[in-house]
């Protein structure tokens, strides 16, 4: 009995996760002639592979930096409100709209003549160039995602004992540092979590540049997505993948949360 | 300090739903662009329902996301199932390790894998492959809302069953599937909304006979703007706002009922 349970999930992990990347590790050491080589790899460490993937890290930085800096009060502010389930979930409700129509709203707000420029225009600052920069790409990024972020940062700092605050205010604290001393230290298990479930996507982001960030902006997945879909060069593909894949590993081993709690991105 | 945070909350809110509202108001813009608003029109929204190849795609989707979801639900009942009455707690370790791989690679890795792997198995991308692929990404997130409702339960009952003479067959019925109802549902409905949230994915093993709408947009989208996705993201953003509000009321009434109960 136990065993026919077993065996439909088995083999359905066996098919779809330990093969599959089995066979992306695989491909990576074929080149497009499907010659059993290294060339990939000595391309992946070439001066403009190392380029895309140090700039697509630093988009990644820049999106997780501001992600968290823009969610980290927003976390504060709804602990304190009274009905904090209610805001949490209405904070969250736009993540059920598809990603794709979010970003393609943005092409219209930040179109020559959208939103934005429209603003700009009103308070008498000249036209901005923003679709198709970097920096609508961050932004983009930004918005996508803070759900991911707020709620692993809320679920930690809502689970601070309200004494330990108190005991601080009590003793004299101030705000500032009633949160950078205790508040703080406290969430930083949710800080961890949290910047692991946007950065490792946002290296992965491949979507939102196309859409958003024309081609001013290379990620390792724009990187694997045209390597697959567009050159048809698998091998290489399967070659960033690979270290994507690692990439992945590092990040997840330096924001390993102590507690068995499982970051799912949604609620 | 008070005041600025509730002003921070307040400017967070509205950006966080300007793009939803943005795209819905020019939907009914007679001027076909996202800028200037000329005249109301219901244009773009008939044109959607007369457009029989959005409507196939829309099916689709739908059937896409029900079918994998319904399959990703029973596998990780098993799943869940299997790893909860596992003996060795090393070997669970290490499947709950490879469960938790898939949740955290990134799109692109599983779907460039999964394009790798239908081609080696030589399954042609179409609906087959979109539908293998979503039931794929579902099972893992399936056993995660299953499994603490598992040892949250009671194990005298499972004695008291067994001790009654209950069959396993008639333990899993009557005893466990009742106790991990929730998750079960919660389990399911995660599936259909990772399911119809999906581009990337289903972008790499869609194929060119078979659309999801996702992948649709995206090809419409990287022509320029078209007031028809906006009506489209209009209606998928009202179905989503009433199908998540019933939901939200249903659970939070349900948690209700059974404090009543106890």
């Amino acid at each position: 009995m136990r065993r026919l349970l077993f065996i439909p999930y088995i083999v359905w992990m066996g098919i779809f996760v330990i093969i599959p990347i089995g066979l992306l590790v695989g491909f990576s050491f074929f080149d497009i002639e499907d010659n059993l080589t290294f060339s990939n790899y000595r391309e992946f460490f070439s001066w403009s592979y190392l380029q895309m993937s140090i700039s697509s890290f630093w988009y990644a930085f820049l999106i997780t930096a501001f992600t968290l800096l823009v969610c980290y009060p927003l976390a504060l502010i709804i602990k304190q409100l009274k009905l904090k389930m209610f805001w949490l979930f209405i904070i969250i409700l736009p993540t059920w709209i598809n990603i794709l129509l979010k970003t393609y709203a943005f092409i219209g707000i930040f179109s020559r003549e959208g939103l934005v420029n429209n603003l700009a225009a009103q308070l008498g600052l000249p036209e901005l160039q923003l679709l198709f920069s970097d920096v609508a790409f961050v932004i983009v990024g930004v918005y996508i995602f803070i759900p991911f972020m707020l709620l692993p940062l809320f679920n930690s700092i809502n689970s601070i004992d309200q004494s330990m605050i108190s005991a601080a205010q009590d003793l004299g604290a101030t705000r500032m540092q009633v949160i950078r001393k205790v508040i703080f230290p406290l969430s930083i298990e949710g800080v961890k979590a949290g910047v692991q479930v946007v950065f490792i996507p946002a290296l992965s982001l491949f979507m939102i540049t196309r859409l958003i960030a024309g081609n001013k902006v290379v990620t390792l997945g724009t990187a694997i997505e045209q390597q697959f879909l567009t050159a048809e060069n698998w091998g290489m593909g399967s070659t960033i993948g690979v270290f994507l894949i690692l990439f992945m590993m590092i990040i997840m081993l330096f924001t390993r949360t102590k507690s068995k709690t499982i970051g799912v991105g949604r609620l | 300090m008070k005041l600025t945070g509730r002003l921070f909350l307040i400017i967070m809110l509205i950006v966080l739903y300007l793009p939803i509202f943005y795209l819905a108001y020019y939907s009914f813009n007679s001027a076909g662009t996202m800028n200037e608003f000329e005249s109301f029109t219901f244009d773009y929204y008939l044109s959607v329902f007369q457009d029989s190849r959005l409507m196939v795609i829309l099916m689709n989707t739908i059937s896409v996301a029900l079918i994998s979801s319904v399959v990703a639900t029973i596998v990780g009942i098993c799943g869940a199932l299997s790893l909860y009455f596992l003996k060795s707690s090393k070997i669970r370790a290490s499947l709950l390790n490879i469960n938790n791989i898939m949740i955290v690679s990134p799109d692109v890795i599983i779907g460039a894998s999964f394009l790798i792997l239908f081609t080696f198995l030589g399954i042609s991308l179409g609906s087959v492959s979109v539908i293998l692929a979503h039931i794929a990404f579902s099972i893992p997130i399936v056993v995660l809302m299953i499994l603490p409702k598992l040892y949250e339960m009671n194990t005298s009952l499972l004695d008291a069953a067994r001790d009654l003479g209950a069959t396993p067959s008639l333990i899993l019925s009557r005893v466990v599937l009742p106790q991990i109802k929730p998750g079960i549902l919660a389990g399911f409905f995660m599936a259909l909304t990772y399911s119809l949230d999906d581009f990337a994915v289903s972008f790499f093993v869609t194929g060119s006979g078979f659309s999801v709408l996702s992948v649709e947009i995206y090809a419409m989208a990287r022509q320029g703007i078209s007031l028809e996705i906006n009506a489209i993201s209009t209606m998928i953003f009202l179905i989503v706002l009433t199908i998540v509000l019933i939901y939200y009321f249903l659970s939070t009434r349900k948690t209700v009922k059974r404090g009543d109960l106890s």
